[in-house]
């Protein structure tokens, strides 16, 4: 920005013409017109975005400091929702299930996408039905998804636990069962986007060049060094991007919950974003819930800065 | 260049359009003031009506009765907004705070005293409450001023297979059951291996409040300050909900608690027994077998949850006078009774039982007669204001782990009673 709207007095600056000031003049105006056809570009997403998430989310931070019932005036209050939710044990509880869910969900729907991937990329037939297949799950919307696996893990008439009787296991209750409601959703997760990580980790396999294999096959490299040493770090970028994006869903996660089990039972899968939504609109809490927002907001804006300093040290840019 | 330019013209007019638009919305209430804050009539007045209650099926009806206020009232026109029950209470509250409510909308007992206390609701002057039932009428006054006129009211009885009961060779229910007799029977009735089960009452607070009333107790004491059920009737109450599932009634596991479960059970001629409300009369229409209704057993007393829906004035409203008119006929005028008498829609809130003859005889079930009977002892549903529904969460939860076995009932009522005291605190 800085070097860009410096140019034009760098110009000028040079032995200019016969008529410098005019030459100057339609320079600005070149480049004003140039600016408003960007701008007119932006405006399509740039307005809606500063209007309904950039100005919300200062607003929502506004209330955060306020005790407020969606009904009466808001009471200013300081920290104390901030406070509150530190020492409150379901809020506590609520990002125990969040992280819980992320330590489950990332290894499973990487380690997954990046077999389906690879599987994908090599020569066998029906390859391009599959990989729609495969993403057909991603653009699905949640609330089918959810629903469709509730009925497969239907304790009593779901067909996965037919599926296991038939090889003598009894299966858990699934949803039903609190130590197995967040297993289920992070199967489900990890089924729906399957697809989405394997679509970025196949376009980082396509942009490996042969030529590497042919060298690492030459040293006497087999399949799992050559995936150890030359895949994984030629695709460590694209890995970068699935791990940030996923981090930033998984702290989010919300609309898998809320159809899968309304973060039952008893509480054992209630996510952060489930708290901020009973909080706003069936508790009458919409102060605290803000400030639990903004937490949460912290704590993605954290991780996600950590992870972009941190990844100098393994992601590769060729 | 300069097409595009002009497409992103046209794009950047769409959107400042769209959110022009999203603002409009509530626009219109105010566009409608000026002409009608003159006291003369001759000016036509527009006021406008959220509901739920006539989502799903009564839409026409309301209409009927929206066509006949407007012929009586030739200066008021009424504009309708209908939403589904599930999404009302969140765009309700999102006009609350957008100052964009309608001048007259539905709300239910649960959340009157929250809406109330704050200030939503319009005091209701000069209305003459004799026309409706003294406890519903009260329902909705605080410290002597009506706040909001009830609407429609109904109940929850015990629904019976009349087939199974005979297969099973057990006389029906009688108003004169008590818990122990619902248990003896539903045992009897329940085959596991044959996928029939006794008895379905939902494990939630609803049941729970009913419940603790049937065994004596309250759930909370006199002055709502404090929780009352941590005791006898509580543990009574608890054990009543939570025992029968896996013995007389399926468990969460098996599907309980999952939307329509329930119904789609008693509809398939599965279960013997169902605690559930009289909404449920038109739906069970046609089903192939024979049933009936009977007053809800109690443990030591009777006691039936009633449910009802109210009309409220917004405090904002430009039309009080118009609104309020509405609000009156929508919930007291003979049209309205006879409207939904004959469309089996909830009950309409008259005093006078007469008007409501031509419900005891409008069709299935045959012993209508239990749905008044039932009104004999009626367990109103405590409302704490802002509270409730945490308060409903709580004790659901506590009731869940019990019925899972993850937790005594025992412990399960004095964790509940611990938080919901917290709560009020």
């Amino acid at each position: 920005m800085g070097i860009r709207s410096a140019s034009p007095s760098r110009r000028s600056a040079m032995p200019a013409g016969p008529h410098p000031q005019r030459r100057r003049r339609r320079a600005t105006s070149a480049k004003a017109r140039y600016a408003l056809t960007v701008l007119a570009f932006l405006a399509p997403s740039a307005v809606p975005l500063a209007y309904f998430t950039i100005y919300p989310m200062f607003s929502a931070l506004w209330v955060s400091f306020h005790q407020w019932n969606l009904l009466s005036p808001m009471r200013w209050v300081g920290l104390d929702n901030y406070v509150m939710l530190l020492h409150d044990p379901t809020t506590q509880r609520a990002f125990v299930n969040t992280l819980t869910y992320i330590v489950g969900y990332l290894p499973l729907v990487y380690i997954g996408g990046l077999g389906l991937a690879l599987a994908l990329n090599a020569a066998i037939p029906f390859r391009n039905f599959l990989r729609g297949v495969y993403f057909l799950p991603v653009v699905t919307s949640w609330i089918v998804v959810a629903l469709v696996w509730r009925w497969l893990l239907n304790p009593s008439v779901g067909i996965v636990n037919y599926v296991l009787s038939l090889v003598g296991i009894t299966g858990p209750g699934w949803w039903t069962d609190p130590a197995w409601a967040m297993p289920s959703i992070i199967i489900a997760s990890a089924w729906k986007d399957l697809g989405f990580v394997m679509v970025i980790l196949l376009a980082g396999l396509q942009a490996i060049p042969a030529d590497l294999y042919e060298a690492a096959h030459l040293d006497g490299a087999g399949w799992w060094g050559r995936l150890r040493h030359v895949t994984l770090p030629m695709l460590s970028p694209s890995t970068f991007f699935v791990v940030v994006i996923s981090l930033i869903n998984g702290f989010q996660v919300f609309d898998q919950v809320y159809a899968m089990t309304g973060g039952g039972p008893a509480g054992a899968s209630t996510v952060v974003v489930q708290r901020v939504y009973d909080m706003t609109f069936r508790y009458a809490q919409a102060g605290a819930a803000s400030a639990l927002s903004w937490m949460l907001f912290l704590v993605i804006l954290a991780i996600t800065v950590v992870q972009l300093v941190g990844q100098r040290k393994w992601v590769n840019y060729a | 260049m300069s097409r595009l330019t002009h497409l992103a013209a046209v794009g950047l007019i769409a959107v400042v359009g769209c959110s022009l638009t999203a603002c409009s919305g509530g626009a219109n209430n105010t566009a409608a003031a000026p002409g009608t804050s003159a006291s003369s009539s001759a000016a036509p007045v527009t006021i406008t009506y959220n509901n739920f209650i006539s989502n799903g099926g009564n839409e026409a009806n309301l209409d009927k009765i929206v066509k006949a206020f407007e012929s009586a009232n030739p200066g008021i026109k009424v504009n309708v907004k209908t939403m589904a029950y599930a999404d009302y209470f969140t765009a309700l509250q999102t006009d609350i705070v957008a100052n964009t409510t309608a001048d007259v909308f539905d709300i239910e007992y649960a959340n009157y005293k929250a809406y109330q206390a704050n200030g939503v609701l319009a005091p209701l002057k000069g209305v003459d409450t004799s026309v409706y039932p003294a406890n519903l009428a009260d329902a909705y006054a605080t410290d002597g001023t009506q706040y909001a006129l009830p609407s429609s009211f109904s109940n929850v009885v015990l629904f019976y297979n009349k087939d199974l009961f005979d297969k099973a060779g057990v006389s029906y229910p009688t108003a004169d059951w008590t818990w122990a007799d619902e248990k003896a029977a539903a045992e009897k009735l329940t085959d596991q291996a044959a996928g029939v089960w006794g008895d379905y009452q939902p494990i939630s607070y609803y049941e729970f409040y009913k419940a603790v009333a049937q065994s004596g107790g309250n759930l909370l004491s006199a002055d709502g300050k404090s929780t009352a059920f941590n005791n006898q009737a509580g543990i009574d109450a608890a054990t009543w909900l939570t025992e029968k599932a896996g013995t007389v009634m399926p468990t969460a596991a098996q599907g309980a608690g999952t939307p329509d479960f329930d119904s789609k059970l008693f509809a398939d001629g599965k279960l013997a027994m169902w605690h559930t409300g009289i909404w449920m009369f038109g739906t069970l229409g046609d089903v192939p077998f024979n049933w009936d209704i009977a007053v809800e057993p109690g443990n030591t007393q009777h006691a039936s949850a009633m449910f009802s829906n109210a009309l409220a004035v917004s405090a904002n409203s430009k039309n009080k006078e118009a609104a309020q008119k509405w609000a009156q006929f929508m919930s007291s005028s003979d049209v309205m009774v006879s409207t939904r008498l004959a469309a089996g829609w909830e009950l309409p809130p008259v005093a006078d039982e007469s008007k409501l003859q031509p419900y005891l005889t409008a069709g299935k079930p045959a012993n209508r007669q239990a749905v008044f009977d039932s009104l004999k002892g009626v367990a109103l549903a405590p409302s704490i204001g802002e509270g409730q529904t945490q308060m409903q969460d709580i004790i659901t939860d506590q009731l869940t782990e019990a019925a899972a076995g993850r937790a005594s009932v025992k412990d399960a009522v004095a964790a509940a009673a611990q938080k919901v005291d917290a709560l009020l605190g």
